[in-house]
């Protein structure tokens, strides 16, 4: 009880994590939901490509992209969502109490939610890539593995804003979510790159942090082609998603904390069914 | 007894508005409430629904701020100093569904503690010393979703004191449990604040004899307002000056005439039609109304079953108080 603020804050983190971690080896049916129905959608879009003799690197295109869908549906679905299904279980009036900061909260919640999509998207695509038979050829993988965290912190960033603008929401929430689910596909370039929606539109979806992260993933696993379909360099989307990580994460500090004041304010905060 | 109160507030004043002008009316959940609660002190809370006493708890807790007034947890301004509040408090309710039904019950208790810094180690220590006062032992590897109404109280009620508080608000903690879980819970609240260093205990409940056997004092609280507060003896002596009766009669359908009868302070009843009878309890200030009361009971047709004068509880003082009992 007498550690530092920082210390208590990594314990609430691990403490939160720890749910989503040890869940993925509870409950092995994701095996088949997460990992094995995905693959049924992206094996669509790889036939279109085999069909259309187009280059096999796009194959690897979409394998990845439907690697990555793992986590925006993280995100979107559980991540963004689950400060107000802890409302509703009654949990978020126990986190609220807490001597923590309630970013600590939501990070346990992003590093857990984030362990185990990585694990549904490392499933995917090892599956993928043994059944379609693609090879990769990596060309930086110090850059990648900045790439792709600066993606996921990005990303997770994001999930931690919207987990407060849901919370407000309210029941409302669930049509959110629809309604970002499916015309991120198309924006954020899941199973083509995104280059080809022009500029103006890339640029616009590249306010969701996989659009860059994707494009950048696909030139450093596939440097010849990658380059050649992509929408910016790796380093200017690496640094771009740095600033995005700043942004998210200042932004959900920020709407996190209006959250909190206006729940007190009001006492809708650990209402139910609101 | 320390010198700083456990809690302590001045002219609490809670009001919701409603969310849209048209769609309800203000409501005064509190109202200028004062309150001073002592370290050690295991302070009861009784009142109807809607009487205010889970607002207050709300806000002892840092959940929700006060429209007006101040308040006070171990010495800390609850809203300037709301993280050294966090840090001396935890509160449990009856009938919390709080953790994941897929961790078993120690896994779901060391996360709860970890939100409180409380090393991994000394936390499992404690969680398994507490599992075994509460006779929760073997169910410490099995999933939470697998724990009866019972037990899960348990556990909860766990939750809250391993974090080792030094104030915990316990909200109707024995709500819908059977006699030995309520037991069970009781005694162990009792050994508590009678073992720790000025440990406090706010209670709220709904059983008047829970409330009796378990406080040092209580607080009546009826629309936002504190009408008394004192040790459950002195409650009881403010109705000791009254006579109280219970009267249980065929199924009377008229009652209203009963409240009308000159010596006759207040008077509560419950209808039980499947025995067909129903059970009067009144405060008299006249012990002769009883006359009255029985003649009116057979002018309506009822008969008397039974007819038995008894001595003050808190009940009566709640019924005297607020003017109907929790029915």
């Amino acid at each position: 009880m007498k550690d530092g603020w920082i210390k208590r804050n990594l314990r609430a983190v691990r403490g939160r994590a720890y749910p989503r971690v040890i869940g993925s080896t509870r409950e092995p049916s994701w095996i088949l939901f997460d990992v094995a129905l995905p693959l049924l959608t992206v094996a669509a879009y790889a036939y279109i490509y085999k069909f259309m003799d187009a280059p096999k690197e796009f194959v690897g295109f979409v394998i990845l992209g439907g690697a990555m869908t793992a986590f925006w549906l993280n995100i979107l679905w559980s991540m963004a969502s689950q400060l107000y299904w802890e409302k509703e279980i009654g949990n978020l009036s126990l986190y609220l109490m807490a001597p923590i900061s309630r970013m600590s909260i939501l990070a346990g919640m992003a590093v857990g939610g984030l362990f185990e999509t990585t694990l549904r998207a490392a499933s995917t695509m090892a599956i993928g890539i043994l059944v379609f038979g693609i090879a990769l050829s990596l060309s930086s993988p110090i850059m990648l593995i900045i790439v792709f965290i600066v993606t996921m912190i990005s990303l997770y960033g994001m999930g931690m804003m919207f987990a407060s603008l849901y919370l407000l929401f309210g029941r409302e929430a669930y049509h959110m979510s629809n309604l970002m689910t499916e015309p991120i596909y198309l924006a954020s370039g899941f199973y083509f790159p995104v280059k080809y929606l022009g500029f103006w539109a890339a640029a616009g979806a590249s306010i969701i942090p996989i659009t860059l992260g994707l494009d950048a993933l696909r030139q450093l696993f596939y440097p010849t082609t990658g380059a050649a379909y992509r929408f910016l360099s790796t380093d200017a989307e690496a640094i771009i998603l740095g600033i995005l990580c700043v942004v998210f994460i200042v932004l959900s500090k920020l709407s996190l904390d209006y959250m909190e004041k206006l729940g007190k304010t009001s006492g809708r905060l650990t209402l139910r069914w609101q | 007894m320390g010198d700083t109160p456990a809690v302590e507030t001045k002219a609490l004043t809670r009001i919701f508005e409603p969310k849209k002008k048209k769609e309800g009316k203000t409501v005064t959940a509190l109202d200028r409430v004062d309150l001073r609660i002592e370290k050690g002190e295991l302070f009861g809370l009784l009142g109807p629904n809607g009487a205010g006493k889970t607002t207050l708890l709300k806000i002892l807790s840092t959940l929700l701020l006060p429209t007006s007034g101040k308040a006070y947890v171990a010495g800390f301004d609850l809203e300037k100093d709301f993280v050294e509040v966090r840090r001396r408090i935890n509160m449990v309710s009856g009938g919390e569904i709080s953790g994941y039904g897929l961790l078993t019950v120690r896994e779901n208790l060391w996360m709860f503690t970890q939100f409180y810094g409380i090393k991994s180690r000394d936390a499992k220590d404690r969680i398994d010393s507490l599992l075994d006062q509460f006779g929760l032992s073997d169910k410490r590897d099995e999933k939470v979703r697998t724990l009866s109404t019972g037990q899960r109280q348990k556990m909860n009620v766990v939750r809250g004191f391993v974090t080792d508080p030094e104030i915990i608000f316990l909200d109707e903690p024995t709500l819908g449990l059977d006699v030995n879980a309520s037991r069970v819970i009781r005694d162990y609240i009792i050994d508590w604040v009678a073992k720790g260093k000025d440990k406090t205990v706010l209670l709220t409940t709904h059983y008047m004899a829970e409330a009796d056997q378990l406080c040092d004092r209580i607080a009546i609280i009826d629309e936002g307002k504190i009408l008394a507060c004192n040790t459950p003896a002195n409650l009881k002596k403010m109705v000791r000056m009254n006579k109280t009766f219970t009267l249980d009669v065929t199924l009377l359908a008229d009652k209203s005439v009963l409240g009308t009868v000159k010596g006759v302070d207040k008077f509560t009843y419950v209808d039980d039609a499947e025995k067909n009878l129903t059970h009067l309890k009144f405060v008299l200030t006249d012990e002769s109304a009883v006359s009255d009361i029985v003649s009116d009971v057979l002018r309506n047709g009822s008969k008397i079953v039974s007819l038995q004068k008894t001595e003050p509880t808190l009940e009566d003082v709640f019924i005297k108080m607020v003017g109907k009992g929790f029915e």
